[in-house]
């Protein structure tokens, strides 16, 4: 199961960078919000939760054995909800370039750089 | 109860702006919302500038959210450097706003400029003094929020554009960061820094912790723009509103470095052997070609706010430098740096605004003449460049001196070799404030308008807090000296906040 999602993991790895490296705007979200997703696989494959027992104390017993740890599993929901986030203001970032300019590519000039065409590092 | 009623100083400059910011969005009337926006970032100074105090006096403050202690809860822990920048962070969010109050109007106003800029504010604070790693990449990923919505503030293309070149790239810098988390985790079972220290301090160091460490330190170096993953920070920080761009360039950056500082020297152990091979190797070459390019750049420069942004890497280079050499003196230096160039780079960018006001351009080739029309701001600025050049007696000089004292002691061939790089970087970054000073102060206005423009008094105000810190700190050296040295002592022998978070497990059931 391990090797399993590890190497899912991996593949989604590859498939976000292949797409944020994209000329195309869309494509860098996809991206970006496939990236996000390999690294929730990652949190969740690195706590190594094995265990399906829900972390609940049951009565008469004072120690838990042999359950899920939640500590991954907020961590996750919580990296869900930032990417969720992130993604909403990229999406409407790149909403706001289309109406702006017309073109979903990331063109080799562009409106950011007109200050002065010249300098180096100003392209990305 | 009193214990927590104490602690809870520890969370003041983090809950003020955030309340406020809650406050400021639900305000319609735009002079009231400047005005709670001001009074915010005034109480949080106090809050700051009051823990900063009470750490001094009487060591580290530890918060436990909800009594739940290091493995299990959140903690906020405010140590000497925590509060130390914390301090810095609301002085130069003062500057600021003081500075926004001639320069931010109406629209920008009414866009959100308050909320965001307080949720900014909440969000390096939160970084500098949380306790938990995971914690960490929430402030960050909060900061990374508000500055694509300050950056963006007018909605004009360039802006848009300038967020969609700096968001991905810190997405990017995000998820290594988590990743590194994710394994650090897997490996300790704890997200509490103090606690993760010494969990890890008591075993040999694995290949998932070193990764880890890796992982770290790149989406670290990449949201404080170092060498290869630099671009981002020139193509898109000229492009937002000069306020917004001088608190992003006095603070994002140092919080990555801060965050670089703690989770290297603090969790990793790095300086003395540790999880981290060949780390100190990597981030001086790293230190040396981040200065050289940066240096290079700059002086090709004629926007004034390109130029700086170049400026503001280099300067994160002589903070990495500091850290490269990875003794107690160096991590001094380092802190020292930190507080130096948060000031000073968010001064620079502040009276860049104001040339801009003076001369109607930022590009330096139209501008000219400020001294004979503004000579009062020409000191001001006189005194930014100096002190970023590192002419005594100001801040800048005690910085890089103590920088390279730091490098020349610890007498590897690596430090001495960046030590010559810093000195060739100096030399060039004392040349491209004399062809900006040359250009924009001495000679006279070529082309545009005639006649003097008016600086707004807020302008000044804003450029002079920050002048009157760098002077103060170059003139009474041995308050943050003995602070920052306090601080290190803090970050490399971390038993003590190790056992200050590790006390109160008990209290768990």
């Amino acid at each position: 199961m391990n090797v399993l999602l590890a190497f899912v993991a991996a593949g989604l790895f590859g498939c976000s960078v292949y797409m944020i490296l994209s000329r195309h705007l869309v494509r860098v979200v996809l991206g970006l919000s496939l990236l996000t997703t390999a690294v929730n696989l990652v949190v969740f494959q690195a706590a190594r939760s094995r265990a399906t027992q829900p972390p609940i104390i049951p009565e008469s017993a004072t120690r838990l054995e042999g359950a899920a740890d939640p500590v991954p599993q907020a961590l996750i929901l919580t990296a869900i909800v930032i990417g969720f986030a992130l993604t909403v203001a990229l999406a409407a970032l790149v909403l706001r370039s289309w109406h702006a300019s017309g073109t979903l590519l990331t063109t080799p000039s562009r409106p950011a750089d007109t200050g002065d065409p010249a300098a180096p590092g100003g392209r990305t | 109860m009193t214990a927590t009623w104490e602690a809870g100083y520890t969370v003041w400059p983090v809950v003020i702006p955030l309340v406020a910011a809650a406050c400021t969005m639900l305000i319609r009337r735009r002079g009231a919302r400047r005005w709670v926006m001001e009074a915010a970032v005034l109480l949080t100074v106090v809050a700051a500038v009051t823990l900063l105090v009470r750490v001094t006096a009487g060591g580290t403050m530890v918060m436990k959210f909800g009594g739940w202690g290091a493995p299990f809860g959140i903690t906020f822990v405010a140590d000497s450097v925590g509060a130390l920048l914390t301090a810095t962070a609301g002085v130069v969010a003062l500057a600021v706003a003081v500075f926004a109050r001639a320069d931010i109007r109406a629209r920008r106003r009414n866009a959100g400029f308050d909320p965001l800029f307080l949720g900014m504010l909440a969000a390096v604070n939160g970084a500098f003094l949380t306790g938990d790693i995971f914690n960490l990449y929430v402030w960050f990923e909060l900061m990374l929020v508000t500055a694509i919505g300050l950056m963006t503030i007018d909605r004009r293309r360039d802006q848009i554009d300038g967020a969609l070149r700096y968001a991905p790239m810190s997405m990017m810098g995000a998820t290594f960061i988590l990743v590194g988390i994710a394994l650090l985790f897997g490996e300790a079972g704890t997200l509490d820094m103090a606690h993760l220290a010494t969990v890890l301090g008591g075993r040999p160091p694995s290949m998932a912790v070193t990764a880890s460490g890796f992982l770290l330190l790149a989406g670290f170096a990449l949201k404080a723009g170092m060498f290869p993953l630099f671009f981002w920070l020139p193509a898109s920080y000229h492009t937002a509103p000069i306020p917004v761009t001088a608190a992003l360039a006095g603070l994002l950056t140092k919080v990555a470095f801060y965050a670089m500082l703690r989770v290297l020297v603090t969790v990793f152990g790095y300086g003395a052997g540790g999880a981290l091979p060949g780390a100190q190797l990597l981030l001086a070459i790293l230190a040396g070609a981040t200065m050289l390019v940066a240096v290079l750049a700059a002086i090709a420069q004629v926007d004034v706010r390109r130029l700086l942004s170049f400026h503001v890497l280099g300067q994160v280079a002589y903070l990495v430098m500091a850290l490269a050499v990875a003794s107690f003196a160096g991590i001094t230096a380092a802190i020292f740096y930190t507080v130096h160039t948060m000031l000073v780079q968010t001064g620079l960018f502040l009276a860049a605004g104001a040339m801009q006001r003076a001369s109607g351009s930022h590009d330096l080739r139209a501008a000219g003449g400020l001294i004979r029309e503004h000579p009062y701001f020409t000191g001001l600025f006189a005194v930014l460049a100096l002190s970023m050049s590192g002419v005594p007696p100001l801040s800048g000089f005690w910085a890089k001196f103590l920088v390279f004292e730091a490098a020349l002691d610890a007498g590897t061939v690596a430090s001495t070799f960046l030590v010559v790089i810093a000195l060739v970087t100096g030399v060039l970054t004392l040349y491209s404030m004399s062809l900006l000073w040359l250009r924009a102060f001495w000679n006279p206005r070529r082309v545009g308008h005639a006649g003097r423009r008016p600086i707004p008094r807020a302008m000044l105000a804003g450029v002079g807090i920050i002048v009157a810190c760098t002077i103060g700190i170059g003139i009474a050296v041995d308050p943050i000296l003995g602070l920052s040295r306090a601080a290190a002592a803090q970050l490399v022998g971390h038993e003590r906040s190790a056992t200050a978070v590790d006390g109160s497990a008990e209290v768990v059931p």
